[in-house]
């Protein structure tokens, strides 16, 4: 299967010696995927695309970047005014941040909508969690810099939540400072992290993807690929699937970026750092909001810390928590109505949190997160004894194509 | 089977769409908490295909200039930036001029010079500290970002300027303090700037405080985003590329698929 796979001598030459083009052949253009995947697998794909995007603008960016508290406000706009295209990079590096949180948000969902934590996709399950946990460092330590009003704020409040650890709590708040306040010290080391830390994302991506490849993609039936009639290779079928997916999403994209760039940035950072001024409301970026709601629906200090870190420590041991066999939703009655209700949860969370923290806000943001955890903990594992699952079908091309014949996708393709 | 799970994409779709507008929306309603509404003005740069106007503009620049610029700066506007609102190389630098800015000569000593157009905005006082001190404590705010830094930032402007009337019998308003039924809790330290006839336009645009402030909140809002035009000129062509490009690809799509869904 390997000889003389590739005419171009150059190629052939380095392929015997650095079999990089064998394994590019092998993990890109043959690999078999699933014939059924609905668009909803588009986004995993378009969640690597925003990690590239964030990393080329955010080097752009840093070339013109000054981290220090006396010059930060004011060098970002520089960037806006008097670089070429810098407000281009800038817009497309704030907004990608917010997008690469739309795009990877749904692709949680889809995972749990079709079951594609359960055996044997355990691990790459729980590298994405860990992708998602770096994400969220990654854009809370970029949002800083910017040192506005609500960077600073928002350091404030969040870093400060680390104070309610017992005993060693101010202690860990003065070294994550370095310092006494947020001040030149944490916004430097905001910086070095938040230049790194997208390097760490790739490495972790990379897993996720070796992860993925091991058994291939979970599919909206849920059940396991029976033979290569169930399969197309990757290319060309799922590459230009997911060229179509890249124009929609980058038109959606460059909409906000050209037309409302500001639409889901708040005006308060417009305004320069200042320690002497509070905002009246201090609300973290939206993609934060549910997990604020959590963090400010527990009536007690660590309580509240504990309970938003909880909220994803409950995805990592998802795959222990739900036993059921049966993977996707749409063969589980029971556990689709609850899927439902559980993103309208995290939507109301999302709402709850930059409402103000008062009256109604406060009780049903407390009724939200029980949910929450009685979703994952509770309900997960009841669920199995109660669902009466309904029967799976034999293979992914009987339901899908009414008995389609063999691999004729790859004779097809070969032909070309 | 097909028939059905596109059916529940589309539902998805609708769903997820929905669950943004909710996500987005709150942060929005967020920004705009307080419970002051402004009257919504028709501004030549808002909408997707909007341009500043360049006359309002300029109008608005000699407002800043004989009215704002006593207390506020734009420090991060430079005079060179002019050009891009319709002033030539000769009347930058005499405007530019007019003001001066400290520098060391090679006796090491502060002299002053005559500003250049490559100079930013001269602020009105030294530092915060004398700002503060000249206007019985309150800061007024440097104007280079105030449109992107307030919400709804452009009415915002517009209704504050032309906000102050006649405290109501029960308002106590302190020395000092000016009633503004725009302002967040009334009470402004800044005193009414604009009246009828403030300043004399030369292209004989009546000079009503609603005009001057039309005016100088089109200048500011320019300044806060000078990008603006230049910005929505490239994405109507990107919008168009990306449009195609996904229409191509589509295509392109259903025919590669084709044979596998006709199986």
């Amino acid at each position: 299967m390997s000889k003389s796979k590739f005419k171009n001598p150059v190629v052939k030459w380095i392929d015997h010696r650095l079999p990089v083009f064998s394994f590019m052949d092998h993990e890109l253009n043959h690999y078999p995927t699933p014939k059924n995947l609905n668009y909803f697998w588009n986004f995993g794909s378009l969640a690597g695309f925003a990690l590239v995007t964030m990393i080329i603008t955010g080097i752009v960016l840093s070339m013109n970047y000054t981290a220090h508290v006396d010059y930060a406000f004011d060098s970002v706009e520089r960037i806006m005014r008097d670089v070429n295209h810098g407000w281009l990079i800038r817009y497309i590096h704030m907004n990608g941040a917010s997008f690469f949180f739309i795009v990877v948000y749904i692709h949680i969902f889809r995972g749990l909508y079709y079951g594609s934590y359960k055996a044997p996709r355990e691990l790459l399950w729980i590298l994405g969690v860990l992708i998602l946990l770096l994400m969220m460092a990654t854009a809370f330590m970029g949002y800083v810099l910017p040192w506005g009003q609500m960077s600073f704020w928002g350091a404030t409040v969040i870093t400060n939540l680390f104070s309610a650890i017992p005993l060693v709590g101010e202690s860990i708040v003065t070294w994550l400072w370095g310092g006494f306040s947020v001040d030149n010290s944490t916004l430097n080391r905001f910086f070095s992290l938040h230049f790194v830390l997208p390097f760490v994302i790739v490495g972790v991506v990379i897993l996720h993807l070796i992860a993925l490849h091991r058994f291939g993609s979970n599919n909206p039936i849920g059940i396991d690929v029976k033979g290569t009639q169930d399969t197309v290779p990757f290319s060309p079928y799922y590459t230009i699937k997911d060229l179509f997916g890249l124009s929609v999403f980058l038109s959606f994209f460059a909409a906000a970026v050209f037309f409302f760039p500001n639409f889901m940035g708040h005006p308060d950072n417009y305004i320069e750092a200042n320690p002497m001024v509070t905002p009246a409301h201090i609300v973290p970026e939206w993609y934060f909001l549910p997990f604020y709601a959590i963090l400010r629906a527990i009536p007690d200090k660590l309580g509240g810390v504990l309970f938003m870190f909880g909220a994803i420590a409950v995805l990592f041991i998802l795959p222990w928590l739900d036993r059921s066999p049966v993977r996707s939703s749409q063969f589980r009655p029971i556990f689709k109505i609850f899927f439902w209700i559980l993103l309208f949860d995290c939507i109301l969370l999302g709402y709850l949190g930059a409402m103000p923290a008062e009256g109604i806000y406060v009780i049903l943001s407390r009724i939200a997160t029980a949910y929450y955890f009685f979703h994952f903990l509770i309900l997960f594992p009841l669920l199995p004894y109660i669902e009466k699952t309904k029967p799976l079908p034999i293979s992914i091309s009987e339901p899908i194509l009414g008995g389609g014949s063999a691999a004729s996708a790859f004779a097809m393709r070969e032909k070309k | 089977m097909i028939k059905r799970s596109s059916y529940f994409f589309s539902y998805n779709i609708l769903k997820l769409c929905l669950s943004l507008v909710v996500i987005c929306s709150s942060n929005f309603s967020f920004a705009a908490g307080e419970k002051i509404s402004y009257p919504q003005l028709n501004w030549s740069f808002s909408g997707i295909l909007g341009t500043f106007d360049r006359a309002s503009q300029q109008r608005g620049l000699q407002v800043y200039k004989e009215v704002c610029s006593g207390c506020h700066g734009m420090r991060l506007l430079a005079y060179r930036n002019l050009k891009s609102i319709g002033y030539n190389d000769d009347e930058i630098k005499a405007f530019a001029a007019e003001n001066s800015v400290n520098t060391i000569n090679d006796d090491g000593e502060v002299v002053e010079r005559p500003a250049r157009p490559s100079d930013k905005f001269v602020s009105p006082y030294p530092n915060d500290k004398a700002a503060r001190a000249a206007n019985g404590g309150a800061y007024p705010p440097d104007l280079s970002l105030i449109i992107k830094a307030r919400p709804d930032g452009a009415n915002y402007l517009h209704a504050l300027l032309t906000g102050y009337v006649d405290a109501p019998a029960e308002k106590k308003v302190p020395d000092g303090m000016y009633y503004n039924k725009y302002y967040s809790g009334n009470l402004i330290g800044m005193p009414q700037p604009l009246y009828d006839d403030g300043v004399e336009y030369a292209d004989g645009t009546k000079a009503t405080p609603y005009q001057m402030a039309k005016d100088v909140t089109a200048f500011l809002a320019w300044a806060s985003e000078p990008e603006m035009e230049d910005r929505k000129r490239l994405g109507i062509s990107v919008m168009l590329f990306l449009l195609l490009l996904s229409a191509l690809s589509y295509f392109a799509m259903k025919q590669i698929w084709a044979p596998i869904k006709k199986q």
